[in-house]
């Protein structure tokens, strides 16, 4: 399934800053950069629950949040690219 | 069924692969090109000159992710492996089963099956879609001669004769492989299997889905625990991995032949797209080869339903299933190893 996680994690003090990185970090290792701060994850249930609760361990929620986007398995259709930096497509053929 | 991963084909010359937490990154003369987390990926392969960190390495090798190098054209170098997992008991059973003439024939019989079978729809389709430009006799012909071979694989218990049957069925089905192909007659000829060099575009092309399709079969082997070295069709030899040759019959037709014939037919690769060496040797360029991967990793995402597991599943999935239903007959969950047939 597709999800689209976003976050604001708040870099007013150098923990603010490692939180960032670490959030940053755990997007990565699930999923594609599409803007600054919002991933597009492509997951199996067992991965996403794993993704999850990794973020919320890190972040602190007097401070960041973070936002799930649930766009299942049919989430083409729910997606329109405008402009530059166009995503790879991760289930398309990988060709380099 | 697990999901379907995506494969990585590395072509860049002079590209590479290093690990970043836990993504793959693709480097190309020092700037980064590509970013993919290893959890979206079954297998990595590479094609040249392309350099992979040892990290990267190790941890595709814990991952399950299949590592294989291939040389610019296509041949099989090499691949990294991890520690052996799956279960050993399946292993010494299909080692059992591989010293044993009469099992191995009973399997042998079902992989070559599913290779006449399929041949045959190919010739079939081949006949219904341009029976009328093609020389029909023929191909009408080899399809009744591939219904006998069939038929008397049935009676056959002897490796050596389901060998011969193999080896029949495989000359008349590609002595009308030629009429198959329609058009650009010219640059595209067939006239007979040829490889090491493969000295023809035909060939060329086939040589090269070969060397996809066997990567796909050894990866499908290892997933579910068996040895893909120790065969029953084909014999062991060092470096053979026999049992993805095996697996591998029933797939030719339908996965690699009928995509290089729609390569052709719909015009998708040149003549141009090919240099011939020195030696007769015919190879592709960059852009054909792109173009072939394409097409394949395109034909693996399509969906279709199996016939025995009556489920649908990715055409690239089949090569799993096909693996898993085997991994089942040798444990004795089922009476038979049911062949790939396609429809």
């Amino acid at each position: 399934m597709m999800v689209l996680v976003s976050y604001d994690v708040s870099t007013l003090d150098r923990a603010g800053a490692r939180r960032l990185r670490r959030v940053a970090k755990v997007c990565q290792n699930h999923g594609q950069r599409v803007q600054y701060s919002v991933f597009e994850c492509l997951v199996d249930p067992a991965q996403w629950t794993q993704m999850r609760q990794q973020l919320i361990e890190i972040i602190d929620d007097e401070q960041d949040s973070l936002r799930f986007y649930f766009l299942g398995a049919n989430w083409r259709k729910r997606v329109e690219h405008v402009g530059a930096k166009e995503a790879i497509d991760m289930e398309g053929p990988l060709i380099l | 069924m697990r999901k379907m991963l995506n494969t990585l084909y590395v072509t860049t010359q002079g590209a590479y692969l290093h690990k970043e937490g836990e993504t793959v990154v693709v480097q190309v003369d020092k700037e980064n090109k590509l970013r993919l987390p290893v959890i979206t990926l079954s297998s990595i392969v590479c094609f040249g000159n392309v350099l992979c960190s040892p990290f990267l390495l190790g941890h595709c090798a814990e991952n399950d992710v299949a590592v294989s190098f291939m040389t610019e054209y296509g041949r099989f170098l090499a691949r990294v492996q991890g520690p052996v997992s799956g279960n050993v008991l399946l292993r010494r059973e299909q080692y059992r089963r591989a010293d044993c003439d009469r099992s191995s024939a009973e399997l042998a019989r079902m992989f070559v099956l599913g290779k006449v079978a399929n041949a045959r729809t190919i010739l079939q389709r081949g006949l219904r879609d341009h029976g009328a430009k093609a020389p029909a006799e023929g191909l009408d012909q080899a399809c009744r001669q591939l219904a006998h071979y069939s038929k008397r694989l049935l009676q056959e218990d002897d490796l050596e004769s389901i060998r011969g049957v193999e080896g029949r069925t495989a000359r008349d089905y590609f002595d009308q492989f030629d009429s198959l192909i329609v058009t650009r007659k010219q640059d595209f000829v067939f006239s007979g299997r040829n490889r090491r060099p493969p000295r023809d575009r035909v060939n060329c092309l086939l040589s090269f889905v070969y060397a996809l399709l066997y990567h796909d079969t050894r990866s499908a082997l290892e997933t579910v625990g068996l040895d893909p070295a120790v065969g029953f069709l084909h014999r062991d030899r060092p470096g053979r991995l026999s049992l993805a040759l095996d697996l591998m019959e029933e797939f030719r037709p339908f996965l690699a032949d009928r995509l290089v014939l729609s390569l052709i037919n719909l015009g998708q690769v040149k003549n141009k797209g090919f240099e011939v060496t020195a030696s007769g040797a015919v190879r592709m360029d960059d852009e054909t080869r792109k173009t072939v991967l394409v097409a394949y990793q395109k034909r693996k995402q399509e969906e279709i339903e199996h016939p025995f597991l009556q489920e649908k599943i990715p055409v690239g999935m089949l090569v799993f299933a096909q693996a898993q239903l085997l991994s089942r007959y040798l444990r004795s969950d089922l009476d038979a190893y049911p062949p790939f047939l396609w429809r």
